[in-house]
């Protein structure tokens, strides 16, 4: 068994020293596609329109739009989606009011009314579409650092 | 897992229970961690990793990993707003992809063009590339070494990088990507001031009465500074907002003049102001009598293309004169734009009457205070130079520039095109602080700060970006390195021009780059790279506003910085490898010496000592080196600056700002260059200094409307413009592994009229393809959305790695600047 154990060990030792060849197609966002070749494009998928929050990833990041956005018109004339996040329509929508920073100008001052540099709420706020991310993403959550260094104290 | 509101709390019914009775419980099992050892974060600055803004961000470290971010409430720039990129900046080093080790083409246990990527140490990788640095260099010489970098690069690394292709290599073939970005901005601003980089700042959007679109979709672009626009805008109403474009997108929903305009004709729309301010006498003659003079340009200067193509053939003067001028009078002049009247310019240019004279009274009426911007719309144009040289006209005409408010403002792309690409001078034909390889006192100057043998930087200006893949494809550029770069998806014309030269078995191409991109597919040998805040560096913005930052984590085991990297490789090679015999015995002392120790052990880079490295700080490269390189490099360069009206800070000084606006004078920043009492540089006395030109005045240029190199025709019926997104990042090397973003964005789709989709019997997300003279891609069609163009005319973005736009476009060039034109070329769409 022991005996075993060491060939064992040799064997993977020799195979991880040996040059392993890695796919060469490795661009990993053509998903193993020459260069002068292209995959069939996917239909174009849907904006999850779920109304289903979801958690952030640190508390300063914006929430993403949970719904579709379609035809919301956001311009000099008009913002729909204060029709329902803003303060005074909140009751009426139960939709999460917008944050209280985006009532402070540049200076860090409160306003009466939201700040004129928050009106186009499409530079940070994002809807979602039903598809599968290509690449997984390390990033881990600092809530998760913290207890994981707790369960190992 | 879906639960609802009552599960939750029965869940969490445990936890409370336990609490209440003041029984403790398991951290892992509470609800809030109050510990504040446990939960502070180590919060450093950071300007942003993308855009030419410049925003300053926290970035909040625990346990080696970056876990948050959020908009610097202390930066004047973003005062604590990011865009959605900005505010996903914590996760974009986190794909899992990132490359950690070196992967080189092999064949049986070595080297091989055809070979299969097989991991490979650092010391195997270095072994391979400097045999082939040092065979190319014997057999062919130093013209066949380039280098292709980036604005992206921080300030240090294409410092390095200058060092060590024009001096140490002595080959000038390095560019940047920024050559697809700012290179006909650079172009504007030397011809018409003979000086680099924005006279204004950011602070004149918060002054101005008008502010003007050109080409720049900011919106999506420059969104923080979108915000600033949209501040001024809604709260002081008599502020107007006009924008212009090719096709409708989102910065038309804060215009109250919005105009679409058939390609190129920007050219005329910008005379025709310069006419109308003319034709209704509201000429600054005080001004242009004072402080510009009057030239006649010349026209007729080709396209960029290889000099067999047949509008190069047919061009007139797109020799060695294309850029030359000749003196006019105001009265000329006068005459030049006369043509250029309302009815014409309408009728060219498909805007309404009303509209062009709306725009038009912007600039003319004296009152009105007006910024233009402009980004890729102006330089990404085959004659890009001009529409830059035009609108300084128009605000030269008028006075309205250098004060609060009156600012032509040229938008920079990339987070240090400025800092790195124009300052630094990472170009093929530039030197630091806007000197030049072609002028023998600027190389001059530069061998002497470096201490190296006269005559070492060549006085040939090496091969710009488009010439690269051309001499790549042609089998005269042997040995290239790509770095902080994805251009096997950002240059154009891929099939013909950029593909085949990447892999022509003549060549040996290094790619850089810390995730496996289309360009590290396209490689021989891909070098693993830290990026960001795993590294100490420090950017420029389009304000002129040097930041610095701290490394602030760990790269992965086995990724190395691109300055690492080419430091690291300068000590595989003795002078005498790469000089010849006359050059070395000018300076003897160098016998024998590797380029590390000439290049960067020469009693500058090297002044500092790891002492000045703060302990808690990482900086692994300069514990590596022995000596504090990012400061000594920045020291070093930033003496080619320092009295020549380009002055940077002390280093340690940008560690304890939010940037500063160079030049840096007595400890002061310039918001305003050109303007006394606001620039040290200015001559007393003289109210306004254009002194980048020996006799202090700008030019205003006399140049016409020329059309563009391909225009729609039968068969080939409609214009492509390509461009960027709000949601990604370039290429979207980082931003498509950043999963909110890449669920925001997945795909590029072509945008086209609803008319133009019926016409070819399609509907929104039909499988199309667009086809041009040079390649193909497959998309789906969006009809509606966030872009719409006008009949005739059809817009895809390049970020889309599985969707290679630039498959299509063709690579047409300023023949002044050599930037592509990436926003003009026909193509026709045909159903799968």
């Amino acid at each position: 068994m022991k005996h075993l154990m060491i060939k064992l060990i040799i064997a993977i030792l020799f195979f991880s020293t040996t040059a392993i060849a890695v796919e060469n197609e490795i661009a990993t966002l053509r998903d193993k596609t020459k260069i002068d070749q292209q995959q069939e494009p996917n239909t174009i998928p849907k904006v999850i329109n779920k109304d289903i929050k979801k958690s952030r990833n640190y508390p300063m990041q914006p929430p993403i739009i949970p719904h579709t956005a379609r035809n919301y018109e956001v311009n000099l004339n008009n913002n729909k989606c204060l029709s329902c996040h803003n303060r005074n329509r909140t009751e009426e929508s139960q939709a999460p009011m917008v944050s209280v920073t985006h009532f402070m100008n540049r200076d860090g001052n409160f306003l009466a009314e939201i700040s004129p540099r928050r009106y186009f709420c499409n530079q940070c706020h994002v809807t979602q579409r039903d598809t599968k991310p290509l690449v997984e993403n390390t990033f881990i959550d600092m809530h998760s650092l913290i207890k994981h260094k707790n369960s190992e104290e | 897992m879906t639960i609802n509101r009552r599960e939750f709390i029965k869940a969490n019914a445990v936890v409370a229970a336990a609490t209440v009775a003041g029984v403790s419980v398991p951290v892992s099992a509470t609800n809030l961690i109050t510990n504040s050892e446990e939960t502070q974060l180590k919060w450093d600055k950071a300007p942003c990793r993308f855009c030419g803004t410049g925003c300053s961000v926290n970035v909040g470290v625990l346990d080696g990993k970056i876990v948050a971010t959020h908009g610097d409430i202390k930066s004047p720039v973003n005062k604590g707003l990011n865009c959605i990129k900005g505010y996903f900046l914590s996760k974009i080093m986190y794909g899992k992809d990132r490359l950690t080790t070196p992967l080189l083409r092999m064949k049986d246990g070595k080297y091989a063009k055809d070979g299969d990527f097989t991991p490979v140490t650092w010391e195997q990788a270095f072994d391979v590339m400097e045999e082939k640095a040092k065979t190319t260099l014997k057999e062919k010489g130093p013209t066949a070494v380039g280098m292709f970098g980036s604005g992206q690069w921080t300030v240090q690394e294409g410092y390095a990088a200058v060092k060590l292709m024009k001096a140490g290599f002595r080959s000038n073939n390095i560019d940047p990507n920024a050559r697809h970005c700012m290179a006909s901005a650079v172009g504007g601003f030397m011809r018409t001031f003979g000086i680099d980089e924005p006279m204004g700042c950011y602070d004149d959007m918060e002054a101005a009465d008008a502010m003007v679109l050109w080409g720049s979709n900011m919106a999506e672009m420059h969104p923080i500074l979108w915000t600033r626009v949209t501040d001024r805008r809604l709260s002081a109403p008599h502020v107007k907002v006009a924008v212009l474009s090719t096709y409708k997108h989102r910065s038309f929903d804060l215009a109250d003049n919005g105009m679409i305009f058939t390609p190129q004709t920007d050219l005329a729309i910008l005379n025709y102001i310069a006419n109308y301010i003319i034709q209704t006498d509201r000429v600054n003659k005080d001004f242009i009598s004072k402080h510009t003079n009057f030239r006649l340009g010349e026209t007729d200067i080709g396209y960029g293309l290889r000099p067999e193509h047949p509008l190069e053939q047919k061009a007139k003067n797109n020799g060695k004169t294309k850029g030359s001028s000749t003196p006019i009078s105001f009265e000329e002049y006068a005459t030049f734009v006369s043509s250029y009247t309302l009815e014409y310019t309408s009728e060219l240019s498909g805007v309404p009457e009303s509209n062009l004279k709306a725009l038009a009274e912007l600039y003319a009426d004296p009152d009105i205070k007006v910024t233009s911007f402009w980004t890729m719309g102006f330089n990404q144009h085959t004659r890009g130079v001009w529409a830059n040289n035009l609108v300084y006209n128009i605000h030269l005409l008028t006075g309205k520039i250098s004060t609060p408010g009156n600012s032509p403002f040229s938008l920079t792309g990339q987070p240090s095109a400025c800092g790195t690409a124009r300052e630094v001078g990472t170009f093929s034909h530039r030197l630091p602080a806007d000197m030049v390889v072609k002028n023998p006192k600027h190389r001059a100057r530069a061998e002497e700060i470096w201490k190296l043998p006269e005559g070492t930087i060549p006085a040939k200006p090496g091969y710009h970006a488009v010439l690269q893949n051309r001499k790549l494809k042609d089998g005269e550029l042997n040995f290239y390195w790509v770095q902080c770069n994805n251009n096997m998806q950002a240059a154009a014309n891929i099939t013909e021009e950029v593909f085949p030269g990447y892999r022509n078995p003549e060549n040996f191409i290094v790619v850089s780059d810390p995730y496996p991109t289309v360009t590290a597919q396209a490689a021989d040998l891909i070098l693993p790279t830290a990026m960001w805040v795993e590294k100490e560096g420090v950017y420029g913005n389009a304000e002129r506003r040097t930041q610095s930052w701290y490394q602030m984590v760990d790269a992965p085991k086995g990724a190395m910085s691109d300055m690492w990297q080419m430091v690291e490789f300068s000590k595989r090679f003795k002078v005498e490898d790469v000089w010849p015999e006359e050059l070395i015995v000018k300076k003897p002392e160098h016998r024998g010496k590797s380029l590390f120790d000439v290049l960067y052990r020469n009693g500058n880079v090297d002044e500092f000592s790891l002492d000045e490295v703060p302990d808690d700080r990482l900086n692994q490269e300069s514990r590596d080196f022995g000596f504090y390189i990012q400061k000594g490099l920045f020291e070093e360069y930033a003496s080619f600056g320092r009295g020549h009206a380009h002055d940077l800070a002390p280093y340690d000084r940008y560690h304890q700002e939010r940037g500063l606006r160079w030049p840096v004078v007595d400890g002061k920043e310039t918001l305003r260059r050109f303007k006394e009492g606001s620039d040290p540089y200015c001559k007393p006395g003289s109210d306004f200094d254009f002194y980048g030109k020996p006799d202090g005045k700008a030019v205003i240029f006399a140049l016409p409307y020329e059309p563009a190199a391909e225009s729609p025709d039968e068969e080939y019926d409609l214009w492509l413009s390509t461009g960027r997104v709000l949601e990604h990042w370039h290429s979207g090397s980082m931003t498509q592994r950043v999963p909110e973003l890449y669920k925001a964005m997945p795909d590029a789709l072509v945008y086209m009229h609803p008319d133009d989709a019926k016409a070819r019997n399609m509907r929104r997300g039909d499988l199309v393809k667009l086809v041009s003279r040079r390649g193909e891609v497959q998309t789906r069609v969006e009809t509606r959305g966030r872009n719409k163009p006008p009949i005739g005319l059809v817009f895809m973005a390049w970020f889309d790695a599985s969707r290679l736009v630039n498959k299509v476009t063709l690579d047409a060039t300023d023949p002044l600047s050599k930037q592509t034109d990436y926003k003009k070329c026909a193509v026709k769409i045909v159903k799968v």
